[in-house]
């Protein structure tokens, strides 16, 4: 675990909140000189601890009004279910994250259409056929309320 | 703005991967020009396909090492529970993602806890405590891929 300071704290808290702030303004929000900022940034990048910084894309800009969220059960009688099931879902262009877990659910998709027939076209054609599926859940999106991937630092 | 073509799609998967990308670097690899890329990452932002940036951490580093994705209920319903239970749960620094879901659960949240001892403490002092929850599931995060999408 990487030791931080109350300044590193300061400043991951601002760039969290604000991941386009110049390195000047972020020095001025986190009452530090900017050449400091720098050196600290540089610091926090070269030990892994800032990853990078993302775009964020918004799907239903881009013409994608349906985002399911699909809880998978996996056939564990099969002993290569997950690599398997893994493997094909990365193949599944609408498909943008893919999780797995320890609990009830093993795998989650979130799915990406652009409308309802879009959607089950999807469903039908490209997730069901996937392997070694025992029982699988939808969550449709109605609002994102928070998205915020921010620590509590 | 839905009639993107394929160098704007490279525009977007470049920059899902590293935001900080400069306009003359990501024209020097799709072959454009500086001004040229400039405007479509321009045309992007204004279309609000591109929006905004998120800075991506090194949980374990920073001693966050658990993440759960939890499936919760409402035990009332209506509008103002909603709200109720909206503006509670957002209060909750652990809590990353709120997302108002339709299926077997009402609300699907994104939570980090520094250690699995911790998680139980948000789990019953925040979680449970917010006002009108019923059932709650809960998954532990064991992996997480970001695929590029229908970008491609």
């Amino acid at each position: 675990m990487h030791s931080l300071d109350d300044t590193d704290r300061r400043l991951l808290r601002q760039l969290q909140a604000d991941p386009t702030l110049s390195t000047a303004d972020l020095a001025d929000r986190a009452g530090i000189t900017a050449p400091t900022c720098w050196r600290r940034l540089e610091k926090l990048e070269r030990a892994g601890v800032i990853e990078g910084m993302e775009a964020a894309i918004d799907w239903r800009a881009l013409g994608y009004a349906v985002e399911v969220s699909l809880r998978v059960t996996l056939d564990k009688t099969e002993r290569a279910a997950f690599d398997d099931f893994l493997a094909a879902a990365r193949e599944v262009p609408e498909v943008n994250e893919i999780q797995t877990f320890l609990g009830r659910v093993d795998v989650r998709l979130n799915v990406l259409a652009r409308d309802m027939a879009h959607y089950q076209e999807i469903y039908r054609s490209r997730i069901l056929t996937l392997p070694h599926i025992a029982d699988i859940e939808a969550l449709m999106l109605v609002a994102t309320v928070q998205n915020r991937e921010a620590l509590p630092l | 703005m839905t009639d993107l073509d394929e160098t704007d799609r490279q525009i977007l998967r470049a920059l899902a991967r590293d935001a900080r990308a400069s306009a003359g670097k990501l024209g020097r690899q799709l072959g454009l020009s500086q001004p040229a890329t400039w405007r479509r990452i321009r045309r992007l932002e204004e279309a609000g396909i591109l929006a905004g940036r998120r800075l991506r951490l090194n949980h374990a580093a920073l001693g966050f090492g658990v993440t759960v994705f939890l499936g919760v209920k409402l035990a009332t319903k209506g509008r103002v529970s909603l709200e109720d239970f909206e503006r509670a749960v957002t209060a909750i620094p652990e809590v990353q993602v709120v997302q108002h879901v339709l299926g077997l659960y009402d609300y699907r949240l994104r939570v980090v806890a520094r250690d699995l001892p911790d998680f139980e403490r948000v789990l019953r002092r925040r979680i449970m405590a917010l006002p009108g929850v019923g059932e709650v599931e809960a998954n532990v995060l064991l992996s997480e891929e970001r695929l590029s999408g229908p970008l491609g």
